[in-house]
């Protein structure tokens, strides 16, 4: 989930800058796949540049996306290279228990979207999630979410730029530089000409490559670990001999051990799961959150909008199987080049570990430190210590990256580079013309100039997309150099997330929700989120007060943090509003639930409702919880 | 999105029949050569048959939308 990276991932490129050695050279072939993949991009842009003339056109891509496209793009725009990348990490670090971002952490919102919230976006025609608190809260609420929102957009692209391009200089030795150059000019080229059309049309084609090239990982893995069984199995071998069998078990349950924070690797409660990240968190992203969200928005009619994220769900399920995985895998077939085990371990020790050019350690007694808390074996240990070829150490992180390079030949590795790179330019595409339409209807024309031609304003959002990717590049520039400010722009999606939830589920479904209230909840709302984020930061023995338990690990933070930021903007709500005067109920038409009367869709057989489907969906989700209890 | 204009999938069939043709190829120059690339179960010959599955779900793409038949 964008915005939510595991902690693992936290501090990701500041400490793979000091990697030696690439892990794979990409031969001609490798390369002609990657270049096919950047033209193609690009000539759709030119190609959709015609059909992006008006401002509904460019900014709405004309609302003319069927189901399918608006549903592929709409968790395409999600499937961002650095979060697989992190989850697969993540994975191999916990086990199973990361797939909860991927179910619970998606399905029960996604559904919840399509069925309850997404007639409401779609009714009252808004451009946007702060144009909707517009419309619902009046131009205080919307200028907060706006404002945060672009600034949110634009710095995480600038952190995702970098952190690929430090990615792509790991994996393959390219110059970062001109790995933030060539994707980000592209992004530019292909959204800058043909607006959300282009940027969705890129997003089901980026979904497609992303299948394409990591589907192969997981079946080739299967089938040399020997099925389910001999994965369980080996696993179970390994944890053994890495923890005395403690956490093995643990690997392949979601749900039993989630009774205390100290019986699960994870070191969280199934409390803060269940309403922490399966509402808050979850709800807040993919209901709220603009990049997601405007690709709903642009679908065709009503049904198509709410089957959108329905048709998303199924694919989001899935998702594991290209993520989680792999991941699991590489626990057991990531191999030294003397086949013995290769064991992955945290930034922080891969960081202390650096090699020189020379390859021998640069900081003896650093490494030894850091080793010595990890499960490194003695000879493993002896091993990086003393330096040489392949004696260098990987992080979680890389865990998918290695596995790509372990079974991907050219070609194949072309593709799954391109797999990579693709989600990254689907990442940043949904972050700049989501920026570009906040930009242009929520603060240029509300705040502005409100009394420009349409084409003035479609002229602007190209302009913001150039100047919001100019922005991202200097972003990531400033990450290059003062790396500490990383963990500042990754928390912004977890400072906004829940007090945008409260102000939008309080707006839409209670009448008695006034302006001040709204305006109000959501500012404190988020000062207290950000207050209990510097509070942890300052103090990181807080954390166990935020997460309620001294036996809290850091991903329970996140959780817990949202849970109490909705909390606390909810009660807000409430009481203000208690004491404020109502809008109207006949204001309140197309925006709140019990003050619109919702038009009636055609009728459809069974088997094309989106109540069917979303049953199936529900049904599916309960069942692979149970599976995997 | 249009009858009269190219959808999507047309753009994704041409991508994958571009790839099914250069894995493919690749694939069966392993194959008549014995040359194996230096990855782990490289005798599975991955490439052939993932190659093959990218050409004719491309194929696929292609005949079903291509430009002037395609429905929304």
């Amino acid at each position: 989930m964008h915005g939510i990276v595991p902690a693992a991932n936290a501090s990701l490129p500041a400490f793979l800058l000091f990697s030696a050695e690439p892990l794979a050279h990409l031969r001609l072939l490798d390369i002609a796949i990657i270049a096919i993949y950047f033209g193609m991009v690009i000539w759709i842009g030119i190609y959709l540049k015609g059909q992006a003339n008006t401002s509904e056109e460019f900014f709405m891509a004309g609302r003319e996306m069927t189901a399918w496209i608006a549903g592929l793009s709409f968790v395409s725009a999600n499937l961002g290279s650095l979060e697989l990348m992190g989850w697969a990490g993540s994975a191999y670090q916990y086990g199973i228990l990361a797939t909860h971002w991927y179910w619970i952490g998606a399905i029960p919102a996604m559904v919840f979207l399509g069925l309850v919230m997404m007639p409401f976006y779609y009714v009252c025609k808004t451009h946007s999630v702060p144009g909707y608190l517009g419309l619902r809260y009046g131009k205080g609420a919307s200028s907060v979410a706006a404002i945060s929102f672009a600034i949110e957009m634009i710095l995480m692209s600038g952190v995702n730029m970098f952190a690929m391009a430090v990615v792509m200089k790991v994996v393959l030795g390219w110059d970062i530089s001109f790995s933030i150059i060539v994707s980000s000019v592209a992004v530019a080229l292909y959204v800058g000409l043909g607006g959300l059309r282009s940027a969705i049309f890129n997003e089901v084609l980026q979904f497609v490559l992303i299948w394409g090239g990591a589907l192969l990982v997981p079946i080739l893995g299967m089938i040399q670990a020997g099925g389910v069984m001999g994965l369980k199995k080996q696993i179970m071998h390994n944890m053994q001999t890495m923890t005395g069998g403690v956490a093995g078990d643990s690997y392949f349950h979601m749900w039993r051990d989630l009774g205390s924070f100290s019986a699960n690797p994870m070191g969280v409660h199934w409390s803060g799961i269940v309403f922490g990240l399966g509402f808050v968190i979850s709800f807040g992203y993919w209901t709220t959150d603009f990049l997601v969200v405007q690709r709903v928005l642009a679908a065709h009619n009503l049904r198509a909008a709410r089957m959108a994220p329905i048709i998303a769900s199924f694919f989001k399920m899935a998702t594991p199987f290209i993520v989680i995985l792999p991941g699991l895998l590489g626990l057991v077939l990531l191999q030294n080049g003397d086949g013995s085990r290769r064991e992955l371990v945290g930034e922080d020790v891969v960081a202390a570990c650096s090699m020189t050019g020379s390859g021998a350690v640069a900081d003896v007694a650093g490494c030894q430190a850091a080793m010595s808390k990890t499960s490194l074996s003695a000879a493993a240990q002896s091993k990086v210590l003393a330096g040489g070829p392949d004696a260098e150490l990987h992080s979680y992180n890389q865990a998918l990256p290695l596995m790509m390079v372990r079974y991907l030949g050219p070609g194949l590795l072309g593709l799954g580079i391109t797999a990579l790179i693709a989600g990254f330019m689907s990442g940043m595409a949904g972050n700049v013309s989501a920026f570009s339409t906040v930009w242009t209807y929520d603060i240029y024309k509300s705040l502005i100039n409100k009394k420009g031609s349409d084409s003035h304003y479609v002229l602007v959002g190209r302009l913001s997309i150039l100047i919001g990717v100019a922005v991202s590049i200097g972003a990531a520039y400033l990450v290059m150099h003062a790396h500490g400010i990383m963990d500042y722009v990754q928390a912004l999606f977890s400072i906004f997330v829940a007090p945008l939830l409260a102000s939008i589920l309080w707006g839409m479904f209670w009448t008695r929700a006034t302006k001040l209230a709204g305006f109000i909840g959501l500012l404190s709302g988020i000062v207290f989120s950000a207050s209990l984020f510097m509070w942890v930061k300052l103090t990181p023995s807080a954390l166990a007060s935020v997460a309620l338990s001294p036996d809290a690990k850091p991903m329970a933070e996140n959780v817990f943090r949202a849970l109490w930021a909705f909390l606390f903007s909810s009660i807000v709500i409430l009481v203000i509003s208690l004491v404020t005067k109502a809008r109207p109920i006949a204001e309140l038409d197309g925006l709140v639930y019990g003050a619109t009367k919702l038009p009636t869709e055609e009728p459809v057989p069974w088997y094309r409702s989106e109540y069917t489907w979303a049953l199936l969906v529900v049904v599916i989700f309960a069942g692979l919880n149970i599976l995997f209890w | 999105m249009h009858g009269s204009k190219i959808p999507i999938w047309f753009f994704i069939g041409v991508l994958l029949v571009t790839y099914g043709l250069l894995i493919t190829g690749y694939g069966i120059y392993e194959l008549a050569t014995g040359q194996l690339a230096d990855v782990a179960l490289s005798q599975a010959h991955a490439p052939v048959w993932w190659g093959a599955t990218l050409l004719a779900l491309g194929i696929f793409y292609m005949a079903k939308f291509r430009p002037g038949k395609a429905k929304k």
